[in-house]
């Protein structure tokens, strides 16, 4: 379709993310280690995730279809699952690195960690999603020439754009959660979680997937900037510039 | 292998050593032509060096006195302090090796994923000789295995053949064999590089444009590899002929055999290094024994402003063992000379760096490096390429296995920073990788493809 849908739509999809990661993640060298550590996680829900898949069509004999959405389903647990190991993880690491520091503060705050790891589990999400998709966007074709949607490019990468936010968000407020052991939280991700999972399911609905999608991202973005200990009187304060 | 290793003369050091994550802390290599005059003060440096962690070696006079004055003082200081600077430092030094790891892997598959030339079959190595061409599973199973077990006895006969080399010192013979094989990878493998991609972008060049383009490229990788160059330079050399190595073994090892290869590989790594008898740890050993550093092996060095001229001893060994695979292998042969080149390099770069350097820590972050072998770019890469290569159009499986390496090369880091001494770079990251590039390519491929059909996240 073109090199302008190309660079578009992975513009679009990763835009955000890019920014995010050379403005806050490229120059310290412990928040690129958690970001790659971010992403083996997620690889590794993955990994479960397709495995029960597998097993599942392979044993239930049903057509890959029908299993999609407890595959999804799955999917999304396991992803959570191992949000949560990748917790422990960093808790750890961070207790060590406050242990062998001078200070006894370690280099990078949990909720830097938090942050980090959702934007790679978000980043590695929406690449495992959308990488294909923009390859084959760049080459020759007619989108939605059976009959489909001919925004499936455009919507695609809005979607991976809010999938990137979202995972960030979630992260903060899962390990917020998770610090001070609130189960409403962490509840409040997964169900989010799944919620997004299941509007897409209303593809090609865009109105129903999508825009729900985008006020979700939006409110999850206030509630992690709360959480993170963001308020209207700071961003006033940084618009000021004040100290 | 790895280039932190930390010798086993660590045995003799205090135990408040500190030989972490940096480069290795073997003597300094005297460069063969300058004598051994700097390798007695370099010795003695680089013995405090280890203590305090420092991992360079050095071999100028200035750095020297620098370090000197500032070794002291960082010894005295307290001991969580230098586990803190040490892991600091580590974090930057695992990603002054995931730069290059990544840079080398982004060329392999770019490379492999425009240029048709390296995914045609045409030919096989002759220690390869089993041909995968045949129908039956167990056949083609059979063949990939014989055609692993030459390789890494061809291999481990190297390396014992290195190793005697090294015993009766027949140095001239190592560093001659050294320049002839890097000759032939800067030279003509770029030759047939440049001619494949020109080829493939139809981009017409003339016959004296090519020689001229080719002369100068080759002559200063020669310069900057085996002499004297800028660090920067002399790093991009380092990942452009790994690249050219990897793409080689892509193209001319059948695909089971490949993979078979490299967990051969990495198994053999792991032997190699830890056992008593592995032939990388005699080749320490006899070095150790003579005091007087590994010769040079072929190692990308890090290091921001002296380079270390440490031999590596894994990569050292490998380097001429997996050299004479054949002339693809020669590539190998240059982790050895950019060893030249960093001892060569440190001797210059003793009246370079003479701006003050005020603070001890500032010291501390100059003279701190580390080093990876080329061996390990090479296989990284071999894999990551041939993820791309064989994955059925599939960039996600290509990811997988490039996050996977990543993570390998950060626990090995770790495992280093906690073990201190030598450690084979390849197990963990090309386990990981090629559980990874299965469970992808067969499990996740499928997933996501029908999640993508349905327009459905996960």
């Amino acid at each position: 379709v073109g090199a302008a849908v190309f660079f578009g739509c992975a513009a679009i999809a990763f835009g955000p993310a890019a920014a995010l990661v050379l403005l806050t993640v490229a120059a310290e060298p412990l928040r690129v280690i958690v970001l790659v550590a971010g992403a083996f996680f997620w690889l590794l829900s993955l990994l479960g995730a397709s495995l029960l898949w597998a097993l599942s069509v392979q044993l239930s004999g049903r057509e890959d279809a029908a299993l999609l959405l407890p595959g999804a389903a799955a999917a999304v647990l396991l992803q959570e699952l191992c949000r949560f190991a990748c917790f422990k993880l960093l808790k750890k690491a961070d207790e060590g690195l406050a242990m062998l520091s001078e200070d006894g503060r370690s280099p990078i705050s949990l909720r830097q960690m938090a942050y980090v790891s959702g934007l790679s589990f978000g980043i590695i999400s929406g690449v495992f999603s959308v990488l294909n998709i923009l390859v084959d966007s760049a080459g020759p074709g007619t989108v939605g020439i059976h009959g489909d949607s001919p925004y499936y490019f455009i919507t695609s990468a809005f979607l991976t754009m809010a999938l990137v936010l979202l995972h960030t968000f979630w992260g903060v407020i899962f390990f917020d959660a998770c610090e001070r052991r609130r189960a409403g939280g962490l509840g409040l991700v997964v169900g989010g979680h799944l919620l997004v999972s299941g509007l897409t399911f209303l593809n090609p609905w865009y109105e129903a997937s999508l825009g729900p999608i985008l006020i979700l991202t939006l409110c999850t973005g206030l509630w992690a900037f709360g959480t993170a200990g963001g308020s209207f009187h700071n961003v006033l304060k940084c618009l000021s510039c004040k100290r | 292998m790895i280039t932190f290793m930390n010798n086993s003369d660590s045995e003799e050091e205090p135990c408040n050593e500190r030989t972490s994550l940096m480069s290795a802390g073997s003597p300094p290599v005297p460069s063969y032509q300058d004598g051994l005059q700097a390798s007695e003060a370099g010795e003695v440096q680089a013995h405090r060096k280890r203590r305090a962690g420092s991992s360079r070696g050095p071999n100028n006079t200035a750095g020297g006195e620098m370090s000197g004055s500032g070794v002291p003082v960082r010894e005295s200081a307290p001991e969580n302090e230098e586990e803190e600077l040490t892991l600091k430092y580590g974090a930057k030094h695992v990603i002054m090796l995931f730069v290059p790891v990544t840079l080398c892997m982004i060329v392999v598959v770019a490379t492999i994923k425009s240029v048709r030339f390296y995914t045609e079959k045409n030919g096989q190595l002759i220690y390869t000789p089993f041909s995968e061409d045949t129908p039956s599973v167990g056949q083609r199973l059979l063949n990939s295995v014989l055609n692993t077990i030459i390789m890494i006895s061809v291999i481990i006969v190297m390396t014992v053949f290195l190793v005697l080399l090294y015993k009766y010192r027949c140095y001239k013979f190592i560093h001659g064999w050294l320049i002839l094989s890097s000759l032939m990878l800067l030279f003509l493998f770029t030759y047939i590089y440049l001619g494949e991609v020109l080829k493939t972008y139809n981009v017409a060049m003339d016959y004296p444009t090519l020689f001229l383009v080719i002369w100068n490229f080759g002559a200063v990788g020669m310069i900057c590899i085996h002499w004297k160059g800028p660090l920067q330079l002399q790093q991009a050399y380092l990942i452009m002929i790994s690249a050219l190595m990897a793409l080689v073994f892509i193209k001319y090892l059948p695909e089971w055999s490949a993979w078979v290869i490299l967990g051969a590989i990495s198994i053999y790594d792991l032997m190699a290094v830890l056992c008593p008898k592995g032939p990388l740890r005699m080749l320490v050993e006899t070095a150790q024994e003579r005091n007087e550093p590994i010769f040079p092996a072929l190692i990308y060095s890090s290091a921001m402003m002296w380079t270390v001229g440490m031999a590596k001893p894994d990569t050292a060994a490998r380097g001429p063992s997996q050299q004479t695979w054949d002339a693809a292998e020669d590539g190998r042969e240059h982790h050895r000379s950019p060893s030249h080149a960093d001892s060569q390099m440190s001797e210059t770069r003793g009246p370079v760096p003479t701006r003050p350097v005020t603070s001890l820590e500032e010291l501390e972050e100059e003279e701190r490096g580390v080093k990876l072998g080329l061996g390990d770019f090479i296989f990284y890469s071999v894999l990551v390429g041939k993820a791309a290569a064989t994955a059925s159009g599939d960039w996600n499986t290509t990811l997988a296995c490039f996050v996977a390496i990543l993570i390998g090369l950060c626990l090995t880091l770790l495992l280093l920073a906690v073990f201190k001494k030598a450690l084979p770079a390849l197990p963990i990251s090309i386990t990981f990788g090629l559980i990874f590039y299965f469970s992808t390519d067969n499990l996740v491929r499928p997933f996501m493809d029908t999640l993508a059909s349905h327009q459905l996240y996960i």
